[in-house]
């Protein structure tokens, strides 16, 4: 792929604290190489902004090879921007052109609240793996891998849910600020197993309880999330999240 | 956990408007099979025949009853579904594209609202003349019969009115192309091999089942219908 450098507009959400009320600010970026991932791009003009004397733009990152999920930005109206099955650590700038405007916001939603300009707090997303996104196991020696036997294409499925990084785009791109795509996969990873066995019932009431506490909407099955997230995590998950709970709500003794 | 704990949480109160819907879905499928009817070329008595038997056939007065509380409890839980929904952003956002989904997806509180401001003209219509102030015609082939058809001719015979049901059945055909599938969802079918024939089944009912309404009033209006 073709090298260039671009000059940028990015406007972004600046806010000082949870309590400021928070404003769209400008900012110019040169010579962006094409071949900077975004949050370098962010470092670029962090760069400009500490020389320039100017408070730098708070931005969560961690590993930044797309496994981790702290990156979070609402990038030209999507979670994560323009690329497909990518975070915003693994956004390239050959994805923009030369004279670009880009609009960068914070997750929204009620259960997120913005901590600092594009930092938000996602604790909401813990306190919901708290309530039953666990096994119970004794301590000791780990079993034999294969003394269990699973077969194939629910282990393939169990994976393939467990990929969520919980990241929050999913809440971030749904109208109704869902968080049953972050949820499903989880339940959906440890209902699929033996090993999740024994609490099946009681998470996925307790799981769903705590994300309504949380303050996050219900699902209308739109899809959005399952076309923003950048693990691909399937809707499908939805639908198994909303099985679970039926047969664990109808089935309740009280 | 109660019934009560179920039935509120947010995936109740989404089960509450799949069990309501497909519901009412089951009641667009004897309305469309009656109201064919009056493609039968005889002068509306087969039609007629039918509206008599469902209007004083005790069972289906008291069916008549859960339909409208199934109407009710649906208009009910959705508005409080939306208005609840629609508060949980916050700050909106300042690029919003409605990436990945469908807009009827997205508007199903609109849609909804535009078929109850559709339901309370057509039961006025039709509804409250023949149930309530039987103010309808004789069927000349029975005095004891009414004529409704002749009042759907009547009714059909503004141009206006027309639109409006054509409009009221495009509204349908849209809520329908996303609840259908959707309430299969909300009942746990994660299946993709089951799920991607209700979506066929889906789509496919919420083209011919409006459609088919859709052109009652407009054969009558174009005269195809005596």
């Amino acid at each position: 792929m073709e090298h260039y450098n671009m000059n940028l507009t990015v406007e972004v959400w600046r806010q000082k604290n949870k309590d400021d009320k928070g404003g769209f600010k400008s900012y110019k970026v040169k010579d962006i190489s094409s071949e900077m991932s975004f949050l370098e791009m962010f470092d670029v003009l962090n760069e400009q902004l500490v020389h320039n004397g100017e408070e730098p733009i708070a931005f969560d990152h961690d590993c930044r090879e797309g496994i981790c999920g702290a990156c979070s930005m609402y990038i030209n109206g999507k979670p994560h921007g323009p690329w497909a099955a990518t975070t915003t650590c693994q956004l390239h700038m050959r994805a923009f052109k030369d004279g670009d405007t880009i609009v960068v916001e914070p997750w929204r939603a009620k259960a997120f609240p913005v901590i600092k300009d594009l930092v938000t707090d996602r604790s909401a997303f813990d306190r919901i793996i708290a309530a039953g996104g666990y096994v119970s196991v004794n301590t000791g020696n780990a079993v034999d891998g294969n003394s269990l036997p699973i077969e194939k294409e629910k282990a393939d499925s169990a994976f393939a849910a467990a990929a969520c990084i919980g990241c929050g785009a999913c809440v971030a791109i749904c109208k109704n600020s869902s968080a049953n795509l972050f949820i499903g996969a989880k339940v959906s990873h440890l209902a699929l197993l033996p090993q999740g066995e024994p609490e099946r019932r009681t998470r996925v009431i307790n799981m769903i309880e705590q994300a309504d506490k949380e303050g996050f909407g219900a699902c209308t099955v739109t899809g959005a999330c399952e076309a923003v997230c950048p693990k691909e995590i399937s809707i499908a998950n939805i639908a198994r999240l909303n099985k679970e709970y039926m047969n664990a709500s109808f089935s309740s003794d009280k | 956990m109660t019934w009560k704990q179920v039935f509120t949480s947010t995936i109740g109160q989404k089960l509450v408007m799949g069990l309501t819907g497909l519901f009412l879905i089951s009641f667009l499928v004897v309305h469309v099979g009656l109201n064919a009817c009056i493609w039968a070329d005889d002068g509306g008595k087969m039609f007629n025949q039918g509206a008599h038997f469902m209007g004083s056939m005790v069972v289906i007065r008291i069916m008549e009853i859960g339909l409208f509380i199934g109407f009710f409890i649906h208009i009910i839980q959705g508005y409080a579904l939306t208005a609840y929904n629609n508060s949980r952003r916050g700050t909106a956002y300042r690029v919003n594209k409605g990436y990945g989904s469908k807009w009827y997806s997205r508007s199903m509180g609109l849609l909804g609202t535009l078929l109850l401001l559709f339901l309370i003209m057509h039961i006025w219509h039709f509804w409250v003349p023949s149930r309530i102030t039987q103010d309808l015609p004789e069927a000349s082939y029975n005095p004891e019969h009414h004529d409704l058809f002749s009042r759907m001719i009547l009714v059909f015979q503004d141009p206006i009115v027309v639109v409006l049901y054509v409009l009221g059945c495009i509204s349908l055909a849209y809520h329908l192309a996303h609840g259908f599938k959707a309430a299969f969802r909300t009942f746990g079918v994660h299946n993709s091999r089951y799920y991607s024939t209700i979506k066929a089944v889906g789509y496919a009912f919420s083209v011919i089942v409006p459609l088919a309404f859709a052109m009652m009033p407009v054969s009558m209006y174009l005269g195809w219908v005596k």
